[in-house]
């Protein structure tokens, strides 16, 4: 959040398909996300949104199409990336080391998403919407200007889910850029919004 | 970014600060132990067969924590975040690479001096062996770590391993062994040239097989 604003910043999508084993999931899905911009994705259990933010990730090669961006790019998933047998605190501090070089900040972020009398308890403990939050943490600490978030708001209460809207427009604000999969909504004005589903493939194309 | 990934996975595999990441030490130590108990207390025989017993002890001290050295961290998400922070694959196998052989490689090297001792393994032999163990450990090392990686996304993993590590290893327990059994110091250069061998393909080959495994 602290990075100047870059106004270049830009995620892109170009004609994107892909698979799972040997099911298509999606194709011919295209999307453009500069500066500022969030975008929601819906779409039911399975139809594909974990698979579209990995590859956008550039985490998973697509069957088919180009993703194209520019800026750091971080992706909060239902895996945390935190050691299960560290304290909290060790764990984020860990990636805090890679990404932060204020210690002064982290105790901010800590505090702003409510772990701070957590720090001390193994990982493995947490709750699964203490586990999200730290996630969430780790996200802030790096503050990279793209956010991929799958599933944000499953497991958290709701002052968490309001404290996640409240993120996401305050990162978009700074000329961020969001894209989040989830079924819940999510209160940030001007995201767009597309369902997955839209792109699945037809039968025939199926056979194909 | 590679100094601190690097303090993170010794603290992972260390003896005593890792989740007990010693018993690859205890368990060389205690093969060591039963041997003479189980072959009889005669001098002769167990200087004669000591030596390969100690080899394959390390080799399976090796192999011990592999199913911690790859898996858990996929299933972490933990190589997906350093991949976002711009880390290849190849960086991070090379640093956990050196981080696994350096939680079991020393200790090794320790436990060897007890070890010899309840073998009855004395003078040049030992030096042979010892030196053979310090050429050797670290293609052990890249052998568990390109195994580890290999299967970690495979339920059957863990019998695979097993099976994989067959002819991976046959190369140096022939050489390291066979140097002992034969008095014979050259071959340690070989089980170094081996060793140096695997040590440079185990982070190429470790990568591809992390970067493979997410496409699952």
């Amino acid at each position: 959040m602290q990075a100047p604003p870059n106004p270049g910043l830009f995620l892109a999508a170009d004609n994107l398909a892909c698979r799972r084993g040997d099911r298509l999931l999606f194709r011919k899905l295209s999307f453009r996300l500069e500066a500022g911009a969030a975008c929601h994705v819906t779409g039911a259990n399975g139809a594909g949104k974990t698979t579209l933010l990995r590859a956008l990730a550039g985490l998973r090669t697509p069957y088919a199409g180009t993703v194209e961006r520019k800026g750091a790019l971080d992706l909060v998933d239902e895996r945390t990336g935190l050691d299960p047998d560290l304290p909290l605190g060790k764990a984020l501090a860990f990636w805090a080391k890679i990404d932060l070089d204020s210690p002064m900040m982290f105790e901010a972020y800590c505090e702003r998403l409510g772990l701070n009398n957590l720090l001390e308890v193994p990982v493995r403990y947490l709750s699964t919407g203490q586990k999200k939050r730290a996630a969430l943490a780790r996200m802030m600490i790096w503050g990279a200007d793209i956010w991929l978030l799958d599933e944000p708001l499953s497991g958290l209460d709701t002052a968490s889910q309001a404290l996640v809207s409240e993120l996401v427009r305050e990162h978009c604000s700074y000329y961020g850029i969001a894209l989040i999969a989830s079924h819940q909504p999510l209160d940030v004005p001007g995201m767009t919004s597309f369902a997955i589903e839209d792109y699945a493939p037809t039968e025939t194309e199926e056979e194909a | 970014m590679i100094l601190a990934l690097l303090r993170r996975d010794l603290a992972q595999f260390f003896p005593f600060t890792g989740s007990g990441a010693a018993l690859p030490t205890v368990f060389f130590v205690a093969v060591a132990m039963l041997f003479p108990f189980a072959v009889g207390p005669d001098v002769n025989l167990l200087a004669k067969t000591g030596g390969g017993v100690v080899w394959i002890a390390a080799l399976l001290a090796a192999i011990l924590p592999l199913e911690k050295l790859v898996a858990r961290d996929i299933a972490l998400g933990f190589f997906d975040q350093l991949k976002l922070r711009g880390a290849t694959e190849e960086a991070m196998m090379a640093v956990r690479l050196l981080a696994h052989w350096l939680s079991f490689g020393p200790p090794l090297l320790l436990a060897t001096f007890p070890a010899a001792a309840l073998l009855k393994i004395e003078g040049e032999s030992f030096s042979i062996l010892l030196l053979g163990l310090l050429a050797g450990t670290p293609g052990l090392a890249a052998i568990g770590l390109m195994i580890a990686a290999l299967t970690a996304s495979l339920r059957a993993g863990a019998a695979l391993s097993g099976l994989l590590l067959i002819p991976l290893a046959l190369p140096i327990l022939i050489f390291g062994a066979g140097a002992l059994a034969r008095q014979d110091p050259v071959s340690l250069g070989f089980v170094g040239a081996i060793s140096l061998g695997l040590v440079a393909i185990a982070p190429f080959a470790a990568g591809a097989a992390i970067r493979a495994a997410r496409e699952n």
